[in-house]
């Protein structure tokens, strides 16, 4: 059955009619319906599909069509489909009906349409904005509006941000941020504890916004790679992958093998060099710095290799549109093969020390736990989802070119930063077999590294399993190949709230450490 | 208790181990250089030069690379150079960033927290004139158009080295 029966059948079960649905590729299908049935098709597929949201926007469509239009994704696994509700918005007053008081991963998108596009889902309490902060921003200006024009000065109303309260007796707030004491992205933590025990943490972020999207609006596919590289400078490769993959898919012709097989390559050393990253900075965070010193020189070595194969520690400058453009002969691939080597024996080594301390153990075990239903509701993704029962790997659910090779997702299930710490390591061990694989399978494909692209127009998914989770892009490309939207989607954007649940309950000191088993994107949440 | 910890110690002997960096060895010019910077730290700040990082806005990318800094290769501290974490104990602020609106209180606060001689440095591509984000609704477009800027260390972004060489030219002078 493909997706576009799968789909009809849910719907007809439910004697939805009068709907429309389009199946562009293989993996996007979109059903068009009313502002009235558009929450009731939504709360349908999220429980017939068991998925969260995935992404959810707006676009704005008035000068064709008079009109907005919202989206909103859901995965299919079963099907091997993203599957997009949408509908149209009037343009003058725009609004909709909430779906997050049914679907509560619908709720900081909702949030986030509101701030960018003026677009008020009617029905949900809390539609504070995110990036756009009152005390700097004045109201009514919406900046991926096709007719906005930036503000001439500052917010001058005096508004301000409100945080949510916990009051009582014996409680108390400490606010930190958004500068902190490390060399580290800016964000705003409010944590209410009585005695020890965290009873809420509310994060703001939006301190790193840099207007991404709309900067990528008018730009060719070419810029646009140079950018979505520096959107979260730790996944330089996930982000152009995501997004050269919605072109591509645009574009229509599969590209090269070679190409394919090299991205896996690269794919896997970024999340290699991130992971051992973070093994480091969980050590780091128990106060046993001799394991993180020793994380950080394994860092170092991947970020050198990057360089030597690539020329740049950050795997910049590699993806196109239509393949890659740095190769990997066979002198590279024997540098690779040695360096990997060493690195492999260095993660096991770490890995022992770690696993051998008591003390580390003691403080790992059991601390900041995220549980599965709370990861279910919030619509976590990645690795945090992965250390929290939630099997969900792109590279296993859109097989592709991943479908040739042989490896394992990991799962684990208490949700704690031990597990997040050991979703880390199994993965670690799976990239550098991935890597052995690919050095092999490159042996055998032909020279070809990219294809020439017409610009066309259209619009296409984009997404990639980074190191973090999945980075979906969704592009628009209109007249001349150039960018009209493009909507970014990072892991972080919501697994930065399963953090403050993961830490209720907690003390404060242990805060450090449930962060970084999260490690999240400050940019790539701020866009 | 006590004891378990202290029998589980013998058992599992000496943790820290020796560590091979071969593979990643420093570039020979590392340890001249680091001579060099030391001494210009010693005539210039009086032995150790304390600075204060704040990122207003960056990709992360010129965050991990400062980080890489005092990595045990590295290891700039040993050269007399600390990021420290408060800016009452900085003579430098180094900035990342493109100062997002959101950042310029915070910028201009961290700053005026620090206490005099003090100067701004700025890291990355992005802290001057916007970069990559130039053009932004929500930039200032560059660190320059908030507090005054003494020297600025290229690269997008700069790498470990390349940033302890600036500082030394920069120091030198
Ligand atoms: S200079 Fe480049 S690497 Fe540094 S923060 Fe800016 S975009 Fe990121």
């Amino acid at each position: 059955m493909n997706n576009h029966e799968y789909i009809k059948n849910i719907l007809d079960s439910e004697k939805i009619g009068a709907v429309n649905i389009s199946a562009p590729y293989r993996d996007e299908l979109y059903v068009t319906v009313t502002g009235a049935d558009f929450g009731k098709v939504c709360s349908l597929l999220h429980k017939r599909l068991d998925s969260a949201v995935m992404t959810f926007f707006a676009e704005d469509m008035r000068a064709r069509s008079g009109s907005f239009t919202v989206y909103c994704a859901f995965l299919s696994v079963q099907a091997r489909s993203w599957i997009f509700v949408r509908q149209d918005v009037p343009g003058e007053n725009p609004e909709f009906v909430s779906i997050a008081k049914d679907i509560y991963s619908a709720a900081l998108f909702e949030r986030e349409t509101n701030e960018m596009f003026g677009i008020t889902p009617l029905g949900n309490p809390d539609i504070r904005s995110l990036r756009l902060h009152d005390e700097v921003w004045p109201r009514g200006f919406y900046p991926l509006r096709k007719d906005f024009v930036p503000p001439a000065g500052k917010s001058a109303d005096g508004a301000q941000y409100q945080f949510r309260r916990v009051e009582g007796e014996g409680i108390f707030e400490v606010p930190v941020g958004p500068v902190h004491a490390g060399i580290i992205g800016p964000g705003h933590f409010r944590f209410s504890a009585a005695g020890e025990p965290v009873i809420n943490l509310e994060i703001r972020l939006g301190w790193t916004h840099r207007g991404i999207e709309k900067l990528l609006e008018g730009k060719d596919h070419a810029e646009a790679v140079n950018i979505v590289e520096r959107i979260s400078g730790d996944t330089a490769f996930g982000y152009s992958l995501a997004f050269c993959n919605s072109v591509e898919k645009m574009l229509g012709p599969e590209i090269p093998v070679r190409a394919q097989v090299l991205r896996v390559l690269y794919l896997e050393l970024e999340r290699l060099y991130n992971h051992a990253n973070d093994m480091g900075g969980i050590a780091l965070d128990v106060g046993f710095s001799f394991p993180a010193q020793f994380a950080s020189l394994i860092k170092e070595s991947i970020l050198r290799l990057n360089e030597n194969l690539s020329g740049s520690r950050y795997l910049k400058g590699i993806n196109i549109v239509g393949g890659v453009e740095k190769d990997i002969d066979k002198a590279k691939s024997a540098v690779i093969d040695e360096a990997l080597t060493k690195i492999e024996k260095d993660i096991l080594a770490l890995e022992d020390m770690l696993f051998s301390s008591i003390s580390f153990m003691d403080r790992v075990d059991a601390t900041g736990i995220l549980r599965t239903q709370t990861a279910r509701d919030l619509g976590i993704t990645g690795v945090a989802a992965r250390a929290s029962g939630i099997g969900l790997d792109l590279r296993k659910a859109f097989p592709d070119i991943y479908g040739v090779f042989s490896f394992a997702a990991a799962k684990e299930h208490r949700g704690d930063v031990a597990s997040r710490f050991k979703v880390r390591c199994f993965e670690t061990k799976e990239s550098i077999s991935l890597i052995h694989q690919s050095l092999k399978k490159l042996d055998g494909c032909g020279p070809q590294l990219k294809i020439a692209v017409l610009p066309k127009e259209g619009t296409a998914l984009g997404s990639a399993e980074a190191w973090r989770g999945p980075v979906l892009v969704w592009t628009r490309l209109g007249a001349g190949g150039k960018i009209e939207r493009c909507k970014i989607t990072d892991p972080s954007f919501r697994n930065w709230e399963g953090l403050s649940y993961a830490v209720l309950g907690n003390i404060i000191p242990d805060f450090p450490l449930c962060n970084k088993s999260f490690d999240l994107s400050y940019p790539g949440n701020d866009l | 208790m006590s004891i378990n910890i202290l029998k589980n110690s013998l058992k599992k002997g000496r943790v820290t181990v020796k560590i091979d960096p071969s593979g990643i060895a420093m570039p020979p010019e590392m340890e001249k250089l680091g001579a060099d910077l030391k001494k210009a730290v010693y005539a210039k700040f009086g032995r150790s030069f304390h600075i204060r990082e704040v990122d207003t806005g960056s990709c992360n990318g010129c965050e991990s690379e400062i980080i890489a800094c005092a990595n045990p290769l590295y290891d700039i501290q040993r050269f007399g150079i600390d990021f420290v974490a408060s800016p009452r104990h900085a003579d430098a602020l180094l900035v990342t960033g493109p100062v997002s609106k959101n950042m310029e209180l915070a910028l201009k606060k961290t700053y005026e927290a620090m206490p005099e001689p003090k100067f701004v440095i700025t890291l990355g591509d992005c802290a001057r004139g916007g970069g990559i984000f130039k053009g932004s609704y929500y930039t200032c477009g560059g660190v320059e158009n908030v507090l005054p800027v003494t020297l600025h260390i290229p690269g997008c972004p700069p790498n470990p080295l390349v940033i302890i060489k600036t500082l030394l030219a920069f120091l030198q002078k």
